[in-house]
């Protein structure tokens, strides 16, 4: 057992790594300045290499579900893993129907940003509660991340689209939203490092403060800018807190996930300020010469296929299956809690999307705002409700 | 009201017609450079051409797209607002809801919970606003499927050369045989396409089902709001909940005292007991309290045979029986048992005996055992004395203000009032017992109680179900789920071919996935002498 843990974790790792070669490789065949349409032995290498990527990545997933007795989906870090992995294989389809390698020097990124990201929650094995243990659960976890990543393709698309198209010789609404798009990946960025960088060097520091009148301690394992609000540090020679969390906040150890978000979003400043200096101009403008190749409409069509491929996945899996899964183990199909509502909301914007593109005929950049607002949703729903709005599912 | 009359062929086309739907020349000359609007095929809708009675600016309010789409927007920003703070079925249920919303959110709680959106899902607006996005599913269904319906099925495969012109991807060749044209439905043919012939000229067509899709799918989303609604309807639905204790034979519930359920023994097993769950010692010991593993009660179900008189003692048979698990109810009669929830180790009986307040050696004078369901009020003895039970509170908390009272009528925290009379008084001494307290009423008493003995027995929380809606729920999910199958993944591919002067003209459609339409006919014209056709959008861009 203890064995095929080890190996799940390596297989894990070496896939990482085999994303961020297929991610230099893919990058190659941008800079390959031949005729778009030819298939050369580079482009072969680039998507064999993902491919091979995915293989050990899903290695990882067998031998953990072995290792554990049941899917792993069931946590944060698993879910959020497998998410990262089903987003490579929506990749992986839509790039044999379309040959877009843009899509994939855009897509393997976010996937490794989304591991990454994964990685940084506690990586036990976990058991499940009685409610858990049901097939339907693993049907319908596995179902609704596929259908999530073949709609976060549909934004992968978009904002190269817009990176591509949004006119960058002067400031606008438009570059400031782009930008700000930027910072929140640098922000994801900063998040992995910082949390990485603060593990290495071990460090932790514990609060007591009270919970609903009971005294309860936190551990922060970065240093408290915020401390729980009349914390009392109890560990030695650490800094105490800078300033104390709003007492609205509440929740479970929200004190603590609202420093590790202050945390994030300054690591994210410093990370997407250093680049603008070394740049000398928006991030957007600076990537924007590098898409010169890519077709517009072609990019417009991927973004709304997306969609019309991952909308049906996505009903089926974060609406009927959920529910099935929920009249079997609580014995109602639907129970607004918040992680449901936000799937509904999911499926209500994804519905907008399309009735607006098929009906109204909004095309284009209009197409790929919407893109980049679902996914902004389905980030949503996989990170904030899960931490703050939490609800009965197990990886709250 | 207007017809328009085709210039080329003389057909009356009812009013609001974009495309002549006899030969297919275009009727909307103002547009003539541009191309072609070919949504449902150019046929007049309902709500474009008529609006002058009520009932027109009714239809017309929700056959439109934006009022639809506005809708579901509204809907799906009201959503968002229920998840603010938690709904009031996820909040404590020993609190008010008013003071709760209040104390823990504060003025934002105050205000959420004033305008009701502690119940947003099941209030009024909420519901009319879902009742407006099916009626307008209804209609835009009729008001557009019709028309189309009609265009597709009388579709002329000769069709006027300004209809193809005006068509996205179209070429015209001046120069081929007939061996060529053969060949190229020959290859036609091959990709699946269904050929349809008129003079010479051409439709071939493929995935027409696909255009019903939209239908298909509007048409599950009705039905399952009909089912939603049919909950309402009193035999469809019935959701309850039981209490049964370890040992105990209660009736069921929304069955009209029909069934029975008797809980022969609970079991609950949590994590860590087995070797096998030696792998999540790492999490296990980070938790407080043990994390639940497995927990089912052993029932049998019977029903009541008796036939008759009500009042009458019930005749009970023997149903089913079996383990009621998480996920695993038990069924019966249409009915269903779920094990929802348990209460363990609650108070049974609790066993007290009466000594001399002085006596160090506290020596019994009487004896006696408080069935904590069912307790006698009053319990005599040989010797003399009688105590009477006052006041009993199975779960017991002092209010704000100080007075003792019951929070549930489950002996969770029992508490106790006795009177004591000692042999010929009729004056007797009050005694108050609960757990971790023996109060005596005056400080004077010349006799005291004391618990001697307990027990305990398990409680499961059963819910009880039946729901006749869920076939009709789940048939319209399934509908649903064919539908935006059949819409998305297929296409509606036509292709025209229009011989005329010596020349060949040949244009084509796609309702949507024009990549790989132009792929296809890509694959169309390989080993022919006809060049690829024109995206003429791409063409006019360009200049
Ligand atoms: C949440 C509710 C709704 C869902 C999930 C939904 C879903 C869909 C889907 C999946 C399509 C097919 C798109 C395609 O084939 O590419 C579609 C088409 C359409 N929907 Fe809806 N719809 C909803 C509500 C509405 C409402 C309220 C209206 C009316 C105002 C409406 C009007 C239409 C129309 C006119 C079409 C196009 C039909 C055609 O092309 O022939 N839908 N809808």
């Amino acid at each position: 057992m203890e064995d095929l843990i080890v190996w799940s974790s390596r297989l894990l790792y070496t896939a990482f790594i085999i994303y961020l070669i297929a991610t230099v490789l893919f990058a190659a065949t941008i800079k390959d300045k031949r005729h778009e349409k030819t298939f050369s032995k580079i482009h072969i290498l680039a998507i064999s290499t993902t491919i091979l990527g995915f293989f050990a990545q899903l290695g990882y997933f067998i031998t953990r579900w072995i290792a554990s007795g049941h899917a792993p989906v069931s946590n944060m870090f698993e879910f959020v893993t497998f998410f990262g992995m089903m987003l490579v294989l929506a990749f992986i389809i839509l790039y044999f129907i379309y040959r877009i390698e843009l899509l994939g020097l855009f897509a393997l990124p976010i996937a490794l940003l989304i591991i990454g990201y994964a990685s940084m929650y506690p990586r036990d094995i976990s058991p499940l509660v009685p409610s858990l243990k049901s097939h339907w659960l693993y049907i319908h976890v596995t179902t609704v991340a596929l259908g999530e990543a073949i709609l976060a393709v549909s934004f992968v698309a978009g904002i190269i689209y817009l990176i591509r198209q949004i006119d960058q010789s002067r400031t606008s609404l438009k570059t400031i939203c782009l930008e700000i798009i930027m910072y929140s990946i640098f922000a994801t960025i900063g998040f992995v490092i910082v949390t990485t960088a603060f593990s290495i060097s071990d460090y932790s520091s514990t609060f007591e403060y009270n919970v609903e009148g009971q005294p309860s301690e936190l551990e922060y394992h970065l240093p408290p800018i915020f401390g729980p609000s009349e914390g009392q540090l109890l560990t030695e020679n650490r800094m105490d807190a800078l300033l104390p969390t709003p007492e609205w906040m509440l929740g479970a150890e929200a004190p603590r996930k609202f420093n590790t978000l202050v945390w994030s979003l300054l690591a994210g400043i410093v990370l997407y300020i250093g680049m603008r200096l070394i740049l000398r101009k928006r991030i957007a403008a600076a990537i924007q010469p590098f898409l010169r190749k890519a077709n517009p409409e072609l990019l417009d069509e991927v973004c709304y296929r997306a969609v019309a491929i991952g909308f049906p996945v996505f009903t089926l899996g974060g609406l009927i299956f959920a529910a099935i899964w929920a009249q079997e183990a609580w014995n109602r199909y639907w129970g607004w809690d918040p992680k449901e509502v936000w799937a509904l909301i999911t499926w209500f914007f994804y519905a907008i999307f399309l009735h607006l593109r098929l009906t109204v005929g909004w095309h284009g950049e209009r197409s790929a705002w919407f893109a980049v607002v679902g996914f902004a949703i389905i980030m949503f729903n996989l990170i904030v409700v899960n931490l703050v709005l939490a609800g009965l599912h197990s990886y709250a | 009201m207007n017809e328009i009359k085709c210039e080329s062929c003389g057909f009356l086309n009812s009013a609001g017609t974009s495309i002549c739907n006899k030969c297919g020349m275009p009727l909307d000359k103002e547009n003539d450079s541009k191309l072609l609007n070919m949504r449902y095929d150019g046929r007049a809708i309902r709500s474009k051409t008529k609006n002058t009675s009520i009932v027109d600016k009714i239809w017309n309010f929700f056959s439109s797209i934006k009022i639809g789409v506005t809708l579901i927007a509204i809907a799906l920003i009201a959503s968002a607002v229920g998840t603010i703070l938690p709904q009031s079925m996820y909040i404590p249920t020993n609190v008010v809801a008013e003071e709760h919303y209040r104390d823990r959110y504060g003025l934002a709680g105050q205000i959420y919970y004033q305008l009701g959106f502690h119940e947003l899902y099941s209030s009024w607006w909420y519901l009319i606003l879902i009742a407006l996005i099916g009626i307008s599913i209804f209609i835009v269904s009729l008001d557009r499927g019709i028309p189309l319906y009609k265009a597709l099925k009388n579709q002329n495969p000769k069709r006027h050369i300004h209809f193809l012109k005006r068509q996205k991807l179209f070429n015209q060749y001046d120069q081929y045989s007939q061996e060529d044209l053969d060949k190229l439905v020959t290859n036609i043919k091959k990709r699946r396409y269904k050929i349809f012939e008129k003079d010479g000229h051409i439709l071939a067509e493929k995935g027409r089902f696909s255009r019903w899709g939209p239908y298909v799918n509007h048409a599950g989303l009705i039905i399952f709001l009909i089912g939603t609604l049919l909950r309402f309807v009193p035999f469809m639905y019935v959701d309850e909940f039981v209490w049964v204790r370890e040992g105990e034979t209660a009736i069921i519930p929304g069955t009209s005292q029909q069934y029975y359920v008797e809980n022969q023994e609970f079991i609950f097993e949590t994590y860590g007991n087995d070797e096998e769950d030696a792998k999540f010692s790492e999490i296990l010991s980070q938790q407080n309290s043990a994390i639940p593993k497995h927990f089912e009660t052993k029932a049998v179900i019977y029903e009541d045979v008796s036939e008759g008189v009500i009042g009458s003692e019930p005749e009970l048979e023997e149903v089913a029986s079996g383990e009621i698990i998480v996920n695993k109810p038990i069924q019966f009669g249409g009915f269903a048992l779920y094990q929802d929830s348990y209460q363990l180790n609650e108070f049974q009986s609790m066993s007290f005996k009466l000594h001399e307040t002085t006596d160090e050696n506290e020596a019994s004078i009487v004896e006696f055992t408080v069935d904590l369901t069912n307790p006698d009020s009053v319990y005599t003895f040989e010797n003399g004395f009688r105590i009477e039970l006052d006041q009993y509170y199975p779960d017991y908390i002092l209010d704000d203000d100080g007075t003792p009272r019951s929070q549930t009528n489950y002996p969770r925290n029992p508490a106790f009032v006795f009177f004591v009379y000692p042999p010929g008084e009729s004056d007797p001494e009050a005694s108050f017992l609960a757990i971790g307290q023996n109060i005596d009423g005056t400080g004077e008493n010349t006799y005291k109680l004391g618990l001697t003995n307990f027990d305990v027995r398990d409680v499961s929380g059963l819910n009880v179900t039946k729901d006749l809606t869920l076939p009709v729920i789940g048939l319209g999910a399934f509908i649903f789920m064919i539908g935006v199958i059949q819409g998305m993944y297929w296409q509606h591919r036509r292709i025209w071919i229009h011989p005329a002067q010596g020349k060949l003209f040949i244009a084509s459609h796609t309702n949507k996935n024009w990549y790989g339409m132009t792929n296809e006919f890509e694959k169309i014209i390989t080993n022919t002498k006809f060049s690829m056709l024109q995206d003429q959008e791409k063409v006019t861009k360009d200049n």
